[in-house]
């Protein structure tokens, strides 16, 4: 019981720093390495919350393909101007601020209404093989958001081949 | 505090640190006899004797590229970001490395039995290409960068391919974990009784041409191609760094092979596991190991050092301890109260596993020196026009045969065999449609 | 129930902020880019954390979607950085304000 919180603040200590340094860092092949270890992180995390095929599927799709995406990208517009010039815009501190307010909302009113609002007790059952279940409610209940996904991803294929394509 | 020390000192939860620690140990050292193992092959299918004057037979070589490689200087470019400079080989390496933790050696010999080892191993493996890419970058030089991208690409373009074959596989064992996957191959009780490279051959044929693919190997190593891109994304890297990656490149190699041999040859079974006729090939252990070891400590005495003589006793004496080992289970010696044959299955099937494994490896080698290299405009479109379609249409064809089989009362057998045959004329209609178009030229935008 | 789920609604809730200030602080287009995966990951967190808490599968199933969803999104915001950077030869969105040329 004891190791799982550790496990928790390890994995969430380092997503939360690799987000800090995602949003922090002058160079955006750092940025894109901090955000693979913000995800592996994440994926710890699902791990935790028994999530095993979920942890996979973030790791083979997020990590070994969207972020290879961001970082061949990175690599054919990489200016070294960029580097050397201001990373943060007009309005940063206005957006610290608001973004701060908005977000600490939540500490709040955990803190003020902790008493009186609390999380319906937890349902405990046995979910049986995560894979399974996943696949079972996949393909039965979650069908038609299935296909649509994947005209969605179909969409987004052509999209990205037109936009790659030289003027033809 | 107390209750770490009484978690650790419980058999199932030290015994995969000591796991992760012969493997740790042992494989930097399997990788170098790999390497041995790949020169003296390739000098035998080019006529020549290969590596013959370190030690006899060259048997020390992997120790003195070890010594050589360490003692090298180790040069950083002096523009080049020199944290992921130091970050990229160490990502190789892990990655190829941790993928060993869902790989059954042997009926209970696994660092982790998790329900979705195949995953595991496909998502630990997918990280692989950020040595790759981030090696190139971080080189500060052009011919790196570019042969990190390709590499790059064509590892992603593969990793699709294989993953639809593995999809196959796991299709008819019907479940994600590794040791489920050999149990289903091993009996009828357990799954299908049959390995599935029989069942499935279609599936195995575009699995291995994309583990040929995705570990870099000829004649898909554009990326490291040693005359074209001076090596490629490794240029910069020297000596011990560059040893790392050497390691990461076998280890991946030996961790495919794997792979293949748990999907598709029946893991740690014994040819013919299930026919009584052929147990004559529970002697082939000893018997072959045995030969080995007496063949050395022949050779022994044709050594003209006294050095030498010592080096093959010893290879002998551990390869005749090792056939001492595997012929133990066969006898019927009863250990005060265990009886020695209850390790058979343990002690053969590490056997039968490594030497599939071996054959794997064999297999990739006799590609390697046997095949030109493929252009990389070559190289994609095999990927996507061919191995990509023929992959999925497998996968439609064995579902549905499996459909047929279950619902239909028809064998299994009958039903895989129709769904191959469906797939091999898929296969011939994609083939004869990436043909068909003028020859490709090179594409000028092309990287 | 080991790990109490407000505890996962308020990492959730952290790393959605810090994408949120990566988002309006950043000029680097490709950055503002992985904040918002940032965002999208938090939202998965949250996801997880609740159908774990219910002892249900559908918080999964609907990370799952909004996985596949970024990677559609990601491909498509790129390339449409790719097509922008051939033209205009910059990455900073102070410098993506005209309409036309």
């Amino acid at each position: 019981m004891l190791l799982d919180q550790i496990i928790f603040f390890i994995f969430a200590a380092i997503a939360l720093a690799g987000a800090v340094l995602v949003v922090t860092s002058r160079n955006a092949i750092h940025s894109a390495i901090w955000l693979i270890t913000s995800l592996l992180a994440t994926a710890g995390i699902y791990l935790l919350l028994r999530a095993e095929f979920l942890f996979a599927v973030q790791i083979i799709l997020y990590v070994g393909g969207i972020m290879v995406l961001f970082i061949f990208v990175i690599m054919l517009v990489n200016l070294d101007v960029a580097i050397r010039q201001i990373q943060f815009n007009r309005q940063t501190s206005v957006a610290l601020v608001l973004a701060l307010a908005v977000g600490g909302l939540l500490p709040l009113a955990h803190y003020f209404l902790g008493r009186e609002i609390t999380l319906p007790p937890p349902h405990v059952a046995e979910l049986g093989p995560n894979t399974e279940a996943v696949g079972q409610a996949l393909f039965a209940r979650y069908m038609v958001p299935f296909e649509i996904a994947s005209v969605l991803l179909l969409v987004a294929m052509i999209g990205a081949v037109v936009m790659a394509k030289r003027r033809v | 505090m107390d209750a770490l020390l009484h978690y650790f000192t419980q058999p199932q939860n030290y015994l995969p640190l000591i796991f992760i620690l012969v493997i740790v140990a042992v494989l930097p050292l399997l990788a170098g006899y790999v390497v041995l193992m790949e020169r003296k092959i390739m000098a035998d299918m080019q006529a020549r004797l290969g590596p013959m004057r370190v030690g006899p037979h060259g048997l020390l070589q992997p120790l003195a590229d070890a010594v050589k490689l360490l003692i090298k200087e180790d040069i950083i470019p002096e523009e080049a970001d020199k944290v992921v400079f130091l970050l990229a080989p160490l990502i190789s390496v892990t990655a190829a490395m941790t993928a060993y933790a869902a790989i059954p050696f042997g009926p209970g010999f696994q660092i982790a039995e998790m329900n979705i080892g195949i995953l595991f191993i496909l998502a630990v493996s997918s990280m692989g290409i950020f040595g790759i890419v981030l090696a190139g970058w971080a080189s500060n030089n052009h011919y790196s960068l570019l042969g990190a991208l390709r590499g790059a690409a064509q590892v992603v373009s593969y990793e699709v391919a294989a993953g639809l074959a593995v999809v196959t596989a796991v299709l008819l064992a019907g479940t994600l974990s590794t040791r489920q996957l050999v149990m289903a191959q091993i009996s009828e009780q357990t799954g299908t009784g049959y390995w599935f490279i029989f069942l499935a051959p279609v599936a195995f044929f575009i699995f291995v041409v994309a583990s040929v693919a995705e570990t870099n190997r000829a004649p898909f190593d554009l990326p490291e191609a040693e005359s074209e891109l001076v090596a490629g994304y490794m240029t910069e890297y020297s000596g011990f760094r560059w040893s790392i990656f050497f390691l990461a490149e076998y280890a991946a190699m030996i961790v495919v092979a794997s792979l293949a041999t748990i999907l598709f040859l029946g893991g740690w079974s014994r040819p013919f596991a299930n026919t009584r006729v052929f147990d004559f090939m529970d002697y082939a252990p000893p018997v072959l190991l045995g030969g080995f070891g007496l063949y050395c400590l022949y050779r022994l005495l044709k050594q003209p050092a006294a050095w030498q003589k010592l080096v093959m006793l010893i290879f002998g004496g551990i390869l005749l301890l090792l056939a001492a080992a595997v012929a133990l289970p066969l006898t019927g010696l009863q250990l005060g109260s265990v009886s020695v044959a209850g390790w058979k299955p343990a002690i053969h099937g590490g056997f039968w596993f490594v030497a599939k494994v071996v054959a794997y490896l064999y297999f990739f080698m006799w590609i390697r020196f046997t095949f030109p290299r493929y252009r990389f405009d070559q190289l994609m479109r095999l990927g996507w026009h061919f191995l990509i379609p023929v992959s999925l249409v497998n996968i439609f064809a064995v579902a549905g045969g499996l459909i047929i089989h279950r619902q239909q009362q028809v064998g299994l057998e009958v039903a895989m065999f129709f769904a191959t045959l469906v797939t091999l004329a898929a296969a011939l209609l994609f083939a004869w449609l990436a043909e068909r178009r003028p020859p490709a030229h090179a594409v000028e935008n092309e990287f | 129930m080991n790990v109490p789920t407000h505890w996962f609604v308020f990492l959730s809730m952290a790393l959605f902020t810090i994408g949120v200030i990566g988002v309006l602080t950043r000029r680097n287009v490709i950055v503002i880019l992985m904040s918002i995966e940032l965002i999208l990951n938090a939202v998965n967190i949250n996801l997880v954390a609740f159908s774990r808490h219910f002892s249900q599968v559908d918080g999964q199933i609907f990370a799952i979607f909004i996985i596949a969803d970024a990677a559609a999104e990601a491909a498509v915001g790129l390339g449409i950085i790719i097509a922008f950077f051939k033209n205009r030869e910059t990455v900073l969105a102070d410098e993506m304000d005209l309409l036309k040329w």
